[in-house]
């Protein structure tokens, strides 16, 4: 299995609060990683940091054994890297297909036709409302838009950061089985989540993230019955 | 008869606004700052073209060009310079330093071409002096109608550039939310660049029409139209480029009526009064949206 992404010891500062304090992961290929943990553990920071929007003071992120720790975040996107950030973070103003259109950005014209008709498939909604401004779109239909816009590029890593956050619950389970469709169909997936149960169910390996450190890692069917997690995290 | 003069004189003025309050919109909908130096890039641009025209005799098509040349290069420099190193820090570091690049060029000007107000050349002075209609009881200058027409062919061209472009998609998408556009792969900082140099082209393109109808050109030509525009850009609603284009027309079509019909030394006053009233009624300007989100 092929080291997809590498994270050692970073350190990660807002001002003077040290908000990631060592962390180290990894994620192979095939595979899907995720981070839970509470609200403001780190886990949103240590992803922005990864996709380059934030710096860590030390430490090293290898991407496909690129070392990525000073490559600025537009500059990733070509590489392989592709974030759907917190919040979703589409693009209101613009239409549907806009904001596919910006997911490939950095992909050549030619190949954009067969791109949006591989996103299209997988979200079907999508095409339906593809001339519709994002912004009238549905809580849920705006995540499907974001995960959409994030595939355009054809990413070697897909990063998903909190896809459950906000949605009613038949929701968030249509989210999650797409998650597996796209590790199915190949698509290495760093999930972070704030909804441990789900994340764990579908997830290959977790890493627990407390106050900026890593108090547990395994294998996420182990984390599921692990009992600390299950009180914590799991409302047990 | 007086009215329908008057009428155009002020769509005509509103549209030298227009594409003024353009750049104003533009850069601030991308870089969330108001570039007060941009007025004086449109001096910038007037200067650049008289220059070309009464000391070099080129033919006022090659100045109009050279000045959007220059301008934009000068845009483009002000952005690197002075307001990209401020990126990040707070909004009220960059308006001051705009303030400070706004009077970096004025008197820049005043060293180079003096304080002395040229006179400067109407670019379309070949076409004789004006046009009349109904047996003479309508004059129409040349330049009242070209300025109108530049204004009209610079919207469509805007609208399809942002509509239609990648480069003017980008845009749109990093006036809307930077962050997610760099994880789109969208360089923030050339596209940055970008607009500020689209703006500066435009405001050579607006000196020279500006000097073209009122042709007194001095250092500080460019300041007044400046802070009109800038005007026009709150009043249509700042970061909408149809709102600039309207909110420029309805400025300059007040300014000349109120110049005609109430008083020439009240009619800033009243320009100002209209648009403090509309940010009253509606404070996103005419066609300013609020954004809501959705969770």
């Amino acid at each position: 299995m092929e080291k997809i992404l590498s994270v050692e010891d970073i350190n990660v500062y807002y001002g003077a609060i040290h908000a990631i304090k060592g962390i180290s992961f990894e994620v192979n290929e095939g595979e899907i990683v995720t981070l839970i943990g509470a609200n403001g553990a780190g886990k949103s920071t240590t992803l922005n940091t990864v996709s380059g929007l934030l710096r860590s003071k030390t430490g090293s992120i290898h991407f496909l054994g690129e070392d990525i720790g000073k490559v600025p975040a537009h500059k990733l996107v070509e590489k392989g890297l592709s974030q759907v950030p917190e919040g979703r973070r589409v693009f209101l103003q613009m239409t549907v297909q806009e904001n596919l259109e910006m997911g490939a950005y950095t992909e050549k014209a030619s190949t954009i036709p067969q791109n949006l008709e591989l996103v299209y498939e997988q979200f079907p909604r999508l095409k339906e409302r593809y001339k519709q401004v994002a912004g009238t779109l549905s809580g849920g239909e705006q995540q499907m838009l974001a995960m959409g816009r994030a595939l355009m590029s054809q990413p070697k890593l897909l990063m998903l950061d909190e896809p459950s956050m906000g949605l009613a619950p038949i929701l968030v389970e249509q989210i999650f089985e797409i998650i597996q469709n796209l590790h199915k169909a190949g698509t290495t997936i760093l999930l972070v989540e704030q909804n441990a149960q789900m994340a764990l169910s579908i997830a290959d390996r977790a890493y627990v993230l407390e106050t900026g450190k890593i108090s547990l890692s395994g294998p996420a069917s182990e984390l599921l019955h692990n009992d600390s997690v299950r009180k914590a995290y799991l409302g047990e | 008869m007086i009215f329908l003069t008057n009428l155009i004189n002020g769509l005509s003025l509103g549209s030298v606004y227009a594409i003024i309050a353009l750049g104003y919109t533009m850069v601030y909908g991308i870089s969330k700052m108001l570039n007060f130096a941009h007025g004086d890039v449109i001096m910038v641009g007037a200067y650049i073209s008289f220059c070309a025209t009464s000391y070099l005799n080129l033919p006022a098509w090659v100045s109009v060009i050279l000045a959007m040349i220059v301008c934009t290069a000068l845009g483009i420099l002000i952005e690197g310079l002075a307001y990209r190193p401020l990126r990040g820090t707070g909004s009220l570091a960059v308006l001051i330093t705009a303030i400070g690049v706004s009077y970096f060029l004025q008197n820049a000007a005043l060293i180079i071409w003096g304080s002395a107000p040229k006179v400067f050349t109407s670019v379309f002075s070949g076409f004789g002096s004006s046009i009349s209609l109904f047996g003479g009881e309508l004059t129409v200058t040349w330049e009242a109608l070209f300025t109108l027409v530049a204004a009209i062919i610079i919207m469509i061209g805007m609208t399809l550039f942002t509509g239609r472009t990648k480069v003017g998609k980008a845009m749109r998408a990093v006036s809307e939310d930077n962050g997610a556009a760099q994880l789109m792969g969208i360089n923030v900082n050339s596209t940055i660049s970008m607009t500020f140099a689209i703006g500066s082209a435009l405001a050579a393109i607006a000196g020279v029409l500006l000097c073209s109808s009122y042709p007194a050109l001095m250092p500080t030509t460019g300041a007044m139209p400046g802070i009109k525009a800038f005007t026009a850009a709150v009043f249509g609603g700042i970061g909408s480029i149809p709102g600039a284009m309207l909110g420029g027309i309805l400025i300059g079509v007040i300014e000349i009526f109120g110049r005609a019909y109430i008083s020439s030394e009240l009619s800033d006053a009243i320009v100002f009064g209209v648009l403090i009233i509309v940010l009253l009624v509606k404070p996103t300007g005419l066609l300013g949206k609020k954004i809501t989100e959705k969770v």
